[in-house]
């Protein structure tokens, strides 16, 4: 009878937290091939906060932000995004690739970009009109790129390409964002660029999710930290998660002592 | 005659025809566009040849029901669905198997083919087959277009045009970036069969006039034509439009102009004539345009090196470096520095400094990557901040007594 009891509490809490995490992921397991590429993941995303996935190469960090947002089909596993499934919530989620995925010689502007992000509003037939048209400029002048909207997107730098990508997320007016490696490649302008913003979303209430290979900086810029290597290996506040344990426990040797010098002190 | 045939005044098939091409020409141009955006311009090289088997398969129904094999509306109708089934096949094979889209194509490609040929021929040996003509759906023949094959052509490819004017967001949001696509909720995969529908439609369409050899001319090289005139997706499919109805109506009209000559061939070859201006003489991506940039691009860095070379007393070797300064009258043929490039050779000098002094300073990250050895300096930075600069570097510019 006490047992019996115990086991529903545990139901209850688990489904309230399904409930109140902006993103939360139950058993998930993405298989490329025969060989999962993530195994049983639970993933418990804190809202108004900024989350950093990180782990060694292919240790599933992408593939795990694909399947939350339906690009990838999972094996198993169960996705609720503010509660619900994702189906129901796609106006509240925005996504930032990973700018090697997209082919920078396709005839689109800056601004058309920026545009995309509006399509919901804008449906088949709308026009783009000048509020449309303002919000997207409004968009470019938060990543600082406004003096490039009528460029042909190839023409820019690669962390330039980042902050407009990430001004396109930004004109969906979303509550949770996704980002794939927005750090990677890019200049330190844009760095700081970029993570002005995302502190300023998280300030607005927003919920942050980001794919991150920076070890360096994680203690700068994020709340949350979520370690991971096919499967789980820890989650939770970086002060308390962000140890040097965890750390080895997810990459392994592939954690050198040069990486390790670079970790902040809070960490070791 | 040409003018006759361009006023549509040389008779009633030549005006059905022109007509009719121009329509073709318009859709298939707004079709190939997004095809070709997609990157998938030769998929429609195997919907057209998978039209073949249907060609033949529906002259036998219809003659075995003792209808009339030539009926254009069951012929066509024919060949969209064996065209259907050639597409699932290259679906399956790309999404099932480990075969690369390429193979897969050329594989559906030539069975679907070999096959029609092979009931082509088998239908010359029957009895009503000797006069079905149906060796035209492969090069087209309008000779005997009657009225109600134009409204045929003229409503299918309408209809596909319409579909893609209602589908061009999306359609344009799958090409760009089909990931972000699916996280925005969009049916990538349910798009991208509409996309081959349409095709599909337009090939359908087409074969009276072109033929399925040649159909895919006017998919793909409107759309590759107009992609040098502009950098919007949106304008590149309006220009394709625009190309694909031109060719379509200048070749009818040429074809008429001198009967021995096959409409289908006659406007591919206008449409290439089209790409080819295009791709000479387009600003920004044309290849002139390119020889031409590059051209003034080499006469700066030459007249920078030799201003810099000039500033620091050294010997110029290069005859182009000589030549363009004296041009510009900054030395003499000898290469000795007239007053002019004196001074422009040391303001030259001086701008290196600056500009070293700026790539030093990481407050300046955002200006100092604009260097490419050439740009002129005040172009990124105010007075202001120049003069700041040159108090760092010290130097000739202030006499002091």
């Amino acid at each position: 009878m006490l047992e019996l009891a115990a086991t529903q509490g545990q139901t209850v809490q688990a489904d309230t937290e399904l409930a109140a995490s902006p993103l939360a992921i139950r058993g998930l397991t993405v298989s490329y091939g025969e060989k999962p590429a993530v195994f049983s993941v639970d993933m418990t995303v804190p809202a108004g906060a900024m989350t950093a996935i990180i782990g060694p190469n292919g240790a599933g960090k992408s593939t795990l932000l694909k399947a939350a947002l339906g690009i990838v089909t999972p094996l198993s596993g169960r996705v609720r995004v503010f509660g619900k499934p994702l189906k129901e919530q796609l106006a509240r989620v925005a996504y930032v690739p990973q700018r090697a995925s997209i082919d920078w010689d396709f005839p689109t502007r800056v601004i058309d970009v920026v545009l995309m992000g509006l399509y919901r509003e804008l449906g088949l037939l709308g026009r783009v009109r000048p509020r449309h048209r303002d919000r997207a400029l409004g968009c470019l002048r938060r990543v600082g790129m406004e003096e490039f909207a009528g460029r042909q997107i190839g023409q820019l730098s690669g962390g330039q390409q980042q902050r407009v990508f990430l001004a396109r997320a930004l004109a969906q007016g979303a509550d949770l964002y996704l980002l794939d490696e927005p750090f990677a490649g890019v200049d330190a302008a844009t760095e700081k660029a970029i993570i002005a913003v995302l502190k300023e979303l998280k300030q607005a209430g927003k919920t942050v999710v980001v794919v991150h290979h920076d070890l360096a900086t994680v203690t700068d810029y994020f709340d949350h930290v979520f370690l991971i290597n096919t499967r789980k290996v820890a989650e939770g506040p970086v002060t308390r998660t962000f140890t040097v344990e965890n750390l080895q426990a997810a990459y392994g040797g592939r954690l050198t002592l040069a990486q390790l010098d670079q970790l902040p002190q809070s960490a070791v | 005659m040409l003018a006759d045939a361009l006023l549509l005044n040389l008779g009633y098939n030549a005006t059905l025809v022109a007509i009719g091409a121009t329509l073709l020409g318009i859709s298939a141009g707004g079709t190939g566009t997004f095809l070709f955006l997609r990157k998938r311009a030769l998929v429609s090289d195997a919907i057209s040849h998978a039209t073949l088997p249907g060609v033949g398969l529906a002259f036998i129904v219809m003659v075995a029901l003792g209808g009339d094999g030539r009926n254009l509306i069951g012929l066509l109708a024919g060949s969209a669905v064996s065209a259907w089934v050639g597409l699932l096949c290259l679906s399956w094979l790309t999404r099932r198997t480990r075969l690369a889209e390429d193979a897969a194509i050329g594989a559906v490609l030539s069975v679907f083919f070999g096959f029609g040929i092979v009931l082509l021929t088998v239908i010359q040996t029957m009895g009503s087959g000797r006069q079905a003509g149906l060796e035209s759906f492969l090069l087209g023949a309008t000779a005997g277009m009657l009225r109600a094959d134009a409204l045929v052509i003229a409503l299918g490819g309408a209809l596909a045009l319409a579909l893609i004017v209602l589908l061009r967001r999306p359609l344009t949001l799958v090409a760009f970036d089909p990931d972000y696509a699916t996280a925005r909720g969009l049916p990538v995969h349910r798009l991208d069969l509409a996309l081959m529908g349409l095709v599909m439609a337009v090939t359908v369409v087409g074969l009276k006039i072109v033929g399925l050899i040649l159909i895919v001319a006017l998919l793909i090289i409107p759309p590759v034509a107009a992609r040098f005139w502009t950098e919007r997706a949106g304008t590149v499919a309006l220009l394709a439009g625009l190309f694909g109805g031109l060719s379509g109506y200048v070749g009818a009209a040429v074809s008429a102009a001198a009967p021995g000559l096959p409409t289908g061939p006659i406007i591919v070859l206008v449409s290439f004539a089209i790409f080819a201006l295009s791709l000479l003489f387009a600003p920004g991506r044309g290849v002139l345009a390119a020889l031409l940039r590059h051209l003034r691009y080499r006469r700066r860095v030459h007249l920078r090196q030799g201003l810099l070379a000039l500033a620091q007393d050294q010997p110029i070797y290069e005859r182009l470096t000589l030549r363009l300064l004296a041009r510009a009258g900054l030395a003499r043929p000898d290469g000795v520095p007239t007053g002019a490039g004196r001074a422009r050779a040391a303001k030259a000098l001086r701008d290196e400094a600056r500009w070293a002094d700026l790539r030093a300073d990481p407050e300046h990250e955002a200006a100092a990557a604009l260097y490419d050895g050439l740009r002129d300096i005040e172009t990124v930075l105010t007075r202001d901040q120049i003069a700041e600069i040159d108090r760092r570097l010290g130097g000739p510019q202030e006499v002091t007594p």
